[in-house]
């Protein structure tokens, strides 16, 4: 089984629980057989994308294609075409001269003999996008451009959109983008790239090519953006090559609509967190109107808890026939932190980590700050992390009197997140609306206890940890007073939570993933 | 003669409401009442009521043929008292039969004899002396809670003036011996042992209402020639279990009701069999050999031990604290009894089960249930109200220090 995955990030630098979680499950899928065609967007000239024959994924090799979306034209082998003509190759036991180039490809391909493993082919699609971006966040980006990367031109979301409708065919779409007629592949070349690819052909050259050719210049705004990545990725897809295509989070909606209409493939849609989530009743109607999109053009919605699946529901009425539930899980990589970091000051710490919005409840966790204070004055309290409500979260804990307890560490990443959840004695929680919420599991395998709201879909899984309703200031209070007065509780929560995140294993998770997909491909 | 020995087991604990840090040295305020009211209430009207009216009718029916015993804790006497005083009336009635006999047990249905032999003996004393009060008769027959018993709970109960005891007829202590005889635990000079049949009694309790199990639906015909088939000079049946079994465990639409309506009468058709107490069957009976009990077992799931109660770190540590608290509260008992009063009611099993963690492993979050939604949300209430306790004892014990003090300064 193949699959078309539009996912987000790739290691070693993954900003975020969608990228962890795409990442997780794409491993899990491999370790069942799955084959991934990983496809994500990335900036040209971001450090990140310089690297090529990446290792990772089990120890598959990897090879990382670029899409370019620049001003060149690049004629680009997709990754899985390859590896469908080395597959060949292995089958027909090429062996002898060729055996080595084949097996370094194909792992598992010994001796002609083809082990069902999965594999992950990523490729990088030259894009803005990126996890977590907001119409601001993204004129940021494209101003901080500067004159490098002017604006697309408009209306390519009103065309792609009529795409969908059947209103318009693909290549008036590339007339839309600007862009120059592709160099046309060869008809049937995707039926057949074995016959375009020789059993003998180096994985160094390119298999058929795909001519992409496009002007290269980024969405005026953010929904541009999103329509472009969808066009590009609707190119990828007219080749062919996989069983269905997945697709993570509102930015890639679109794109895994559009994939499904030119390959008439099935498409599930994963949601890791809903506009309402991230905004509140103040969401933007434009983003809830993709989100729409995408979860009505998809065969099966995947959803990370039966707390969203609840807001998909309500909120966008999703057939509850089509809807799913998959429980993110600890890649292996979380599970094996070691840090040799020491506490730096004897005095109890408390931690919130994540970023600072309304989503997450921060100023829950300050309030109850203040009533700890009251009774143990010499706990400390640290709030790391950034976002649009830290400036009056430092205000409210000024109003509170109890600044001088609390700390602000602004946005850590890499060693400083490991290093200060190792100083943390708790870890707290208290997010308003959290469809999933791993760093309370990050924190666990750390053997950090943890305190989670119930408006959190980890807590769905959670036995090992602490339990309270967001705006339930005084239970939460009581809680985090229990944990740093009772010793017994800390033990208890530390030794068996430890072992309750060994068992949260994406392979397991990729394991349900697969039976929908079978759902969905015979 | 086969004697068949009914036990069932009657308690309600005093559940604690969700008592928090900021409640420490504020309230006194410990018990959920509403939510303990509403229980008790309604499990008198499932199960207590409808179930004491067929025993009464029963007893009478079979004219004496039909005898059972029944073991009621303390804290649930004090909850007939205060929501239920009926119920009361309905044991006392069952008592008047003759045919009823009324167990001693811990006065607060709890795990005293693990933590402190002296409170365990002042738990079952009084609770001996409540019993005789209310029915008229000492208890000679004891019972731990949730049938935890060793060799050294039987020398206690011998030691308190007991002649009998209930045990679970646990595989692992019989090995090939039958649980179908009375036997004398080891080291006991007088005391004799009955156990509980598990088999036999398990069907009733648990299996009755299982739909997949092949024998459902039970008639009370099929399990009265079950134990028709334990025949034997001095053969007794220990049939225990939890009273809530009928009605609320199981309710009356499961036809339980109607199952106990007609056993007796299957039962006594056979020649040979018939129902006894355990006081009875001690009586006329003698041990037909010595059983070792080395270690503390019990009648809770499958392991049969005390991990229910004392199986992670929040129960031992909950348990430890409990009976240090408990040394405090008796100091300071001359000058503030309430303490001891309210003190003995944590001293319940029930709160240490709450805090059971072992059914996580299982993966399966919803399947627990208790008052307080998780068992670690119930070890932060108890041991806050454990923390209020200790800090009001402390103080009596300061006051108490202070008042000779100034005595002599006087002088």
């Amino acid at each position: 089984m193949r699959v078309l995955m539009l996912g987000w990030e790739f290691p070693p630098h993954i900003s975020g629980g969608l990228g962890t979680a795409c990442y997780g499950l794409t491993q899990g899928l491999a370790h069942h057989g799955v084959e991934v065609n990983f496809v994500i967007p990335r900036a040209v000239g971001d450090e990140d994308t310089e690297f090529v024959d990446l290792v990772g994924c089990n120890q598959v090799p990897v090879r990382m294609t670029t899409v370019g979306g620049g001003p060149m034209e690049l004629p680009v082998a997709l990754p899985w075409m390859q590896r469908r003509a080395e597959t060949v190759a292995a089958d027909a036991g090429a062996g002898a001269a060729d055996g080595e180039q084949a097996s370094a490809a194909a792992p598992g391909a010994a001796g002609g003999e083809l082990r069902r493993a999965g594999f992950v082919d990523p490729v990088v699609v030259d894009s803005l996008l990126r996890p977590y971006l907001t119409e601001e966040s993204y004129a940021r980006a494209v101003d901080a451009l500067g004159g490098h990367a002017g604006p697309a031109p408009g209306g390519l979301m009103e065309s792609l959109l009529g795409f969908l409708n059947g209103e318009r065919d693909l290549p008036s779409l590339r007339s839309v983008l600007g862009a120059a007629a592709p160099a046309e592949v060869p008809d049937g070349a995707e039926d057949h790239p074995a016959a375009a690819a020789p059993p003998a052909a180096s994985p160094d050259q390119p298999g058929p090519p795909v001519y992409l050719h496009f002007t290269g210049q980024y969405g005026s705004d953010l929904l541009e953006e999103v329509a472009r990545y969808a066009l590009v990725v609707a190119e990828i897809a007219r080749h062919g090559g996989f069983d269905l295509i997945h697709a993570h989070d509102w930015m890639t909606n679109l794109a895994g609509a559009a994939a499904a209409r030119v390959s008439g493939r099935p498409l599930v849609t994963h949601v890791h967190a809903t506009e309402f989530d991230r905004s509140g009743e103040n969401y933007n109607p434009r983003v809830k109107a993709l989100e729409q999109l995408g979860l009505d053009h998809a065969d099966r919605v995947v959803c990370v808890s039966h707390y969203t699946a609840g807001v998909l529901r309500k909120r966008y009425r999703v057939d509850p026939a089509k809807l799913r539930v998959v429980h993110n899980a600890v890649t292996h990589e979380e599970q094996e932190h070691e840090f040799h970091w020491k506490k730096n000051i004897p005095e109890p710490i408390v931690l919130f980590l994540g970023r600072v919005t309304f989503q997450k409840g921060p100023d829950y966790f300050i309030d109850a700050a203040a009533r700890v204070i009251k009774l143990m004055p010499e706990v400390k309290f640290v709030m790391s992390g950034s976002g649009d409500m830290l400036p009056a979260m430092i205000e409210r804990a000024a109003r509170q009197g109890i600044a001088r307890s609390i700390h602000f560490t602004g946005f850590l990443r890499g060693k400083d997140v490991e290093r200060m959840y190792a100083m943390a004695d708790l870890y707290v929680m208290p997010s308003v609306s959290e469809p999933f919420g791993i760093s309370p599991l990050e924190a666990m395998a750390l053997d950090v206890p943890v305190i989670v709201s119930n408006q959190s879909g980890v807590s769905e899984i959670l036995s090992n940890a602490l339990k309270f309703d967001f705006w339930d200031v005084e239970d939460l209070a009581n809680k985090i007073l229990a944990l740093l007065k009772r010793r017994a509780l800390r033990e208890q929560l530390i030794d068996e939570g430890r072992d309750e995140v060994r068992r949260m294993r994406w392979e397991a998770r990729a394991e349900l993933v697969r039976a929908i997909y079978r759902e969905l491909v015979a | 003669m086969t004697s068949i020995v009914f036990y069932f087991q009657v308690h309600q604990p005093f559940r604690l409401r969700r008592y928090t840090f900021f409640d420490i040295g504020v309230s006194q305020d410990y018990f959920d009442d509403a939510e303990n009211e509403r229980l008790m209430r309604r499990v008198a009207d499932k199960c207590y009521r409808p179930m004491n009216e067929l025993m009464l009718r029963l007893v009478e029916k079979h004219g004496g043929a039909f005898r059972c015993a029944f073991s009621l804790s303390g804290t649930a006497l004090d909850q007939f008292e205060l929501w239920a005083p009926d119920v009361l009336d309905q044991y006392k009635r069952l008592a008047d039969t003759g045919c009823v006999e009324f167990l001693g047990e811990t006065s607060h249905h709890s795990l005293a004899f693990l933590g402190d032999a002296d409170e365990f003996a002042a738990q079952v004393n009084s609770h001996a002396r409540r019993i005789e009060k209310l029915f008229g008769r000492r208890p000679t027959t004891f019972r731990n809670t949730e049938l935890v018993s060793d060799n050294h709970v039987a020398r206690a109960a011998e030691e308190l003036g007991f002649s009998g005891i209930l045990a679970e007829g646990a595989d692992h202590l019989l090995g090939w011996r039958s649980p179908h005889h009375v036997y004398r635990p080891e080291g006991c000079e007088r005391l004799k042992v009955l156990l509980r049949s598990y088999r036999l009694s398990d069907d009733i309790a648990f299996r009755f209402s299982n739909r997949q199990w092949k024998e459902w639906p039970l008639p009370a015909e099929r399990f009265a020639s079950w134990v028709h088939e334990v025949e034997g000079e001095d053969s007794a049946i220990g049939l225990f279990m939890d009273y809530e079994t009928f009605g609320e465990h199981q309710w009356a639409d499961t036809g339980i009701f109607a199952f106990m309506e007609h056993l007796p009468e299957k039962v006594l058709r056979k020649p040979g069999f018939r129902f006894e107490t355990p006081a009875e069957l001690f009586e006329r009976t003698d041990p037909v050999g010595r059983l070792d009990i080395p270690y503390p077992v019990s009648w809770a799931d499958m392991e049969r031990d005390l991990t229910a109660w004392l199986g992670n770190h929040m129960q031992r540590s909950a348990m430890e604290a409990l009976y240090q608290v408990g040394a405090q509260v008796r100091q300071a008992a001359g000058r503030q009894p309430e303490l001891l009063a309210r003190w003995r009611r944590l001293t319940t099993s029930d709160h240490l089960y709450y805090m059971c963690t072992k059914w996580f492993s299982d993966g399966d979050v919803h399947k627990y249930f208790s008052p307080y939604g998780t068992p670690h949300d119930a070890f932060i209430a108890f041991m806050n109200v454990l923390d209020d306790l200790a800090r009001r004892a402390g103080q009596a014990a300061t006051a108490a220090a202070d008042a000779p003090s100034s005595k002599e300064r006087a002088q």
